[in-house]
């Protein structure tokens, strides 16, 4: 006799128990399925569109003006905060925003600033000389740890409160006269200040949010903002939301209702999704792929335009051999910066000879070394190194990148070709890098700067010896001297030519650094249906001009 | 007991787990202040530290750090500074087991069937066919498999969107992206399960009998060779739920898994420790549901 069924020999117990084994592990199978299905129905809910969504570059670290430092929060930033003034969005140059109006004495160090009457909060509540005064303390207040605070050091006192050596707030060089009048002192003339006004550190913030909540200020609902724009949402790595600030005084002008900013770090991912209409502008430079650039440059969304950026890299001047000027200026000579900007970087960029970018407001900087073998080999024969014999191995730092790569084994070939030097690729992760560069632990190190305002000063301070951002062990007195100089003048011409004194001994006698070549911006947009983007040489683009056309 | 007995030593495992994470993030060179653009002043950076508490020795920033834990509180981040940690967290961790859960189911639906119909067919075109596309999925890894999904079903036929995280129609793609590689591995792992338990000596007893193959293959062989899909389930899930950087980072999604690579490149100390402590905590609880579901299936395991 075979049984029939399995289960027929199997104790009535036994068989009850194996059941509800059964019965438990299809639980277990269906809780994962219904979960599955579940997480499925609730990933997000579709919000509507916006009128204008931008891809803007890397999640913003911040959203409060006095910590910011990165182009993407600024840009974000830019719509919620303003200050005195305003970049007009198609020069980038200084326009009245609260401030209506102001006068500059004479010697050009007392500021006088007329605040509009009709500046309100987004939520209410008139914008006074109190709440500026309030905020730049704000951003000096050593407490703050606002790593921009040196925007504001033009102002008296600034830099003493800042580095702790006064501890009166009060004491800082901006004063209320009435609600509406404010009076500036500054320490030096600064033909660039206005400049600075608008610079987003120098936005006005609402004091009594940011003392109730703190660091988490800026999540405060309602978020009273100075700006044409209130933060609608702020969610990290998905989206912030800006919704058009009905109470602004130039209300008027703002053309659109709500702008979303998609923090997209990822160039192909960046293009997708511009590419498929989920996004109508990308506006960062790093954010398409360099392999597509000479097919994109092509096209008619694609705009590219000259930019305050300069891409270089330092000399350890305190290493030997590169404590020699000889030996610096040979190894600029023999790069062939073409190479570079034709081969891999590949948007449309200029090389460069000096530092100061082309198109700085009333300055024209001076020609610096171009590529000459033949000079190179001298120069380094003249050093002691004919042929590149008995120079010792020596590294080049950079962070992780493709480009910073590709440039480097450029420049290694290139030095091994023309002078016969060996130099070793050193990739360190960015954090490292920066640790590296601020000890001067490094022989050549790849570097870039990016102007802050539309002032040689930007790119020429960096190199005083105090500056935190020299990093290059150079130490000139003559240097110091002459930019010191430079900024106490009030006549432009005559300041021109002692920065370009300055720079002259920064790129052609000295060479601490070596310029390689100048960024452009780029910009895609479709022509066809967006409109109110303007190129200009700080990449500015206010997003209050920017209309979607019908 | 057995379960208590284990979960209580979760305790002093996470314990080592958050001291290790919380020492060695900070060896690593460079700080989470540390920027292109120096601050003004060195003020500054003093100030820094000392709100974060940076400033105190070792041992005392653990100690602070264990009592936040204590509370729940996961601390500041340090890299993004209008955030906490809990707040980032809490936004993305939804996101992450939402996509986590979805490619874990996605996984054992191909792999599971894929497996056993290639055991069964052992030595026939079909295993042939099969296991090729197994060892496919498991050759070919997530971020080759993104991106070719998205030139084809999104960016040529348009059929799905290319990526963000707002509609179910979101998350098929980076759903198959992240769960192709397991569907493949729990494929081979089943297969390799089903032809062990097939010549076992209890299913030639069964066969001896002259049961029906179906009950054989069902009822008696499916349950043991389930195991090591199940053991490695575990793991897995954990691995999933707690989001995939290069899927997360290609589609756009607003996940943690992202911030785990990007919070030690930063080195937003309380970001590091916080994802290490859950991601841990994750792990240890699934490997302890897997070991307590192995009693569910297999009659010769108990836990005293």
């Amino acid at each position: 006799m075979i049984p029939a069924r399995d289960d027929h020999h199997v104790p009535a117990g036994m068989n009850y128990f194996r059941r509800t084994r059964d019965s438990l592990a299809a639980c277990f199978s269906f809780l994962t399925v219904l979960l599955a299905l579940l997480s499925l129905l609730g990933c997000g809910k579709k919000e509507p569109r916006a009128d204008i969504t931008i891809i803007n570059g890397a999640e913003p670290e911040s959203l409060d003006p006095a910590i910011i430092t990165g182009q993407p929060d600024g840009r974000v930033v830019g719509a919620l905060f303003e200050g005195l003034t305003r970049l007009n969005a198609k020069t980038a140059t200084p326009e009245p925003a609260l401030a209506e109006r102001w006068e500059i004495s004479p010697d050009g160090k007392m500021y006088t600033f007329h605040l509009r009457t009709n500046a309100v909060w987004s939520t209410g509540g008139s914008i006074t000389a109190a709440d500026v005064v309030y905020s730049w303390r704000r951003v000096v207040d050593p407490l703050t740890a606002s790593d921009y605070a040196g925007q504001l050091f033009l102002v008296k006192n600034a830099e003493e409160i800042n580095a702790g050596k006064i501890k009166d707030l009060a004491a800082l060089g901006a004063q209320v006269l009435d609600p509406y009048t404010l009076r500036v002192e500054l320490v030096a003339p600064a033909t660039f200040f206005l400049d600075l006004c608008a610079f987003r550190t120098l936005a006005v913030v609402p004091r009594a949010t940011i003392e109730k909540y703190g660091d988490q200020w800026i999540m405060a609902r309602p978020l009273p903002t100075s700006g044409p724009y209130t933060l609608d949402a702020w969610r990290i790595r998905d989206k912030i939301r800006v919704r058009k600030n009905p109470r602004h005084w130039d209300a008027a002008n703002v053309q659109n209702e709500v702008v979303d900013f998609l923090p997209v770090e990822s160039p192909n991912t960046a293009l997708n999704l511009y590419e498929s209409g989920a996004a109508d502008i990308i506006w960062d430079k790093g954010l398409v792929p360099t392999e597509l650039l000479d097919i994109l440059r092509k096209r008619t969304d694609c705009h590219n335009f000259d930019y305050l950026g300069t891409y270089f890299y330092r000399y350890n001047t305190t290493h030997k051999p590169f404590d020699d000027p000889r030996v610096r200026k040979a190894l600029l000579l023999a790069v062939d910066k073409r190479r570079l900007v034709e081969r891999i970087t590949r948007a449309g960029e200029k090389t460069a000879s000096h530092l100061t970018p082309p198109g700085m407001a009333n300055y024209t900087a001076p020609e610096g070394l171009g590529y000459d073998p033949a000079l190179a080999k001298k120069l380094l024969s003249e050093a002691g190194f004919p042929g590149g014999k008995g120079f010792p191995p020596f590294q080049y730092l950079y962070n992780s990148s493709k480009v910073h790569e590709q440039i480097a084994v450029e420049l290694q070939q290139m030095w091994k070709e023309t002078l016969g030097l060996k130099m070793e690729l050193r990739q360190t992760e960015w954090k490292v890098y920066l640790a590296e560069q601020s000890k001067t632990n490094y022989h050549l190190c790849r570097s870039s700067w990016i102007g802050d305002y539309n002032d040689p000063n930007t790119f020429l301070d960096m190199f005083m010896s105090n500056n935190g951002n020299n990093r290059t062990g150079w130490v000139n007195a003559r240097y110091d001297q002459l930019m010191r100089d430079a900024n106490q003048q009030t006549d432009v011409k005559r300041r021109a030519a002692l920065l370009r004194e300055a720079e002259t001994l920064l790129i052609r006698d000295e060479l601490p650094i070596a310029p390689l070549y100048f960024y452009v911006g780029v910009t895609f947009y479709d022509p066809e249906k967006i409109e109110g983007i303007y190129s200009n040489v700080l990449d500015e683009h206010p997003i209050y001009t920017i209309r979607k056309k019908r | 007991m057995y379960f208590f007995k284990r979960a209580l030593y979760l305790i002093p495992l996470l314990l080592v787990i958050s001291f290790l994470a919380f020492v060695l993030v900070r060896v690593a060179p460079g700080g989470p202040f540390d920027k292109e653009r120096k601050p003004a002043s060195p003020e500054i950076e003093r100030n820094l530290k000392a709100k974060y508490h940076l400033d105190e020795p070792l041992w005392k920033q653990y100690a602070r750090y264990l009592a936040g834990l204590a509370r729940g509180d996961f601390g500041p981040s340090l890299k993004y500074r209008n955030h906490t940690v809990n707040d980032i967290l809490l936004q993305g961790l939804p996101v992450s087991l939402s996509l986590g859960f979805i490619a874990f189911g996605f996984a054992q639906a191909i792999g599971i069937p894929l497996g056993f119909y290639t055991a069964v067919r052992r030595g026939q075109w079909a295993d042939y066919g099969g296991s090729f596309l197994a060892l496919l999925a498991v050759c070919v890894p997530g971020f080759v498999v993104g991106p070719l999904l998205i030139m084809w079903l999104a960016v040529k036929f348009h059929w799905f969107p290319v990526g963000l995280w707002e509609t179910p129609w979101h998350a098929v793609l980076p759903m198959v992206a992240l769960g192709l590689y397991f569907g493949g591995k729990i494929a081979r792992l089943m297969r390799e399960g089903m032809l062990n338990t097939l010549s076992a000596e209890y299913i030639t007893t069964a066969r001896a009998k002259g049961l029906r193959e179906s009950v054989i293959l069902w009822k008696h062989a499916f349950r043991l060779a389930v195991l090591p899909v199940l053991s490695y389930s575990g793991p897995l899930l954990a691995d999933l739920l707690t989001g995939s950087f290069v899927v997360e980072n290609i589609f756009q999604i607003p996940g943690v898994g992202v911030f785990l690579v990007n919070s030690s490149l930063n080195r937003d100390y309380t970001m590091v420790v916080g994802l290490v402590l859950l991601y841990a905590a994750l792990l240890v609880v699934l490997n302890l549901l897997v070991d307590l579901s192995y009693s569910l299936l297999d009659p010769r395991v108990k836990h005293e």
